[in-house]
């Protein structure tokens, strides 16, 4: 699923809110910036039963360039990581563990 | 101090002028999409931000951390995220306090 896609079901479940499908996609970018500037700013992103985005530290370290052989210094740097939540770990291997079969329910 | 589904909700209404009641829907709705094509089994890619991949992991021997005792760890199906290089460059460049 892509951004677009997301935006596109979004639209398609949201008719009871009365948004158009621009409003949708401003909400959806709006959403993400807030969350990048959030990371950029060394926050963490809490979502209850979703996961939590945090960031993580790399030491500087020897790195090599690739095409001369040369080493340079790397600074060291945060990264962000996300740890799913326990509903959204246990819905994705419960799917995997039973796949869907017409008969059930 | 974390970033959370309701201060999200309040930042909608601030920016978008979405009522209350709307913002707090559709940011649930936003995160429950995603959750339920990483269901389906479908991979979820965000540009900008980053992507939300499907990793299947085999059995593997493991131990209750308590008794010792030895179980194994079932084959499963994890969540991991790729943030994208946007994202990334944002965040290297985060000078904080503590690590």
């Amino acid at each position: 699923m892509t951004k677009s896609e997301l935006i596109d079901n979004l639209a398609a479940q949201q008719a009871h809110l009365d948004l158009a499908h621009r409003d949708v996609e401003e909400v959806v970018r709006t959403l993400l910036e807030r969350m990048s500037v959030a990371l950029a700013a060394g926050e963490r992103i809490e979502i209850r039963g979703f996961g939590s985005f945090s960031l993580h530290y790399r030491p500087p370290r020897l790195g090599r360039n690739p095409k001369t052989g040369e080493s340079v210094a790397l600074a060291g740097k945060y990264v962000p990581h996300f740890k799913p939540g326990k509903a959204l770990r246990n819905r994705v291997n419960r799917a995997f563990k039973t796949p869907p079969h017409p008969s059930a329910d | 101090m974390a970033l959370t589904k309701a201060d999200m909700a309040e930042h909608l209404f601030e920016e978008l002028g979405l009522n209350k009641r709307e913002a707090k829907d559709i940011v649930e709705m936003f995160f429950e999409e995603i959750r339920a094509a990483l269901e389906r089994g479908e991979q979820v890619k965000l540009s900008g931000f980053g992507n939300f991949d499907l990793r299947e992991k085999k059995e593997r021997p493991g131990r209750n951390p308590k008794t010792g005792e030895e179980i194994p760890i079932t084959a499963r199906r994890v969540v991991t995220f790729r943030p994208g290089q946007k994202l990334k460059s944002r965040v290297e460049a985060y000078a904080g306090t503590e690590r």
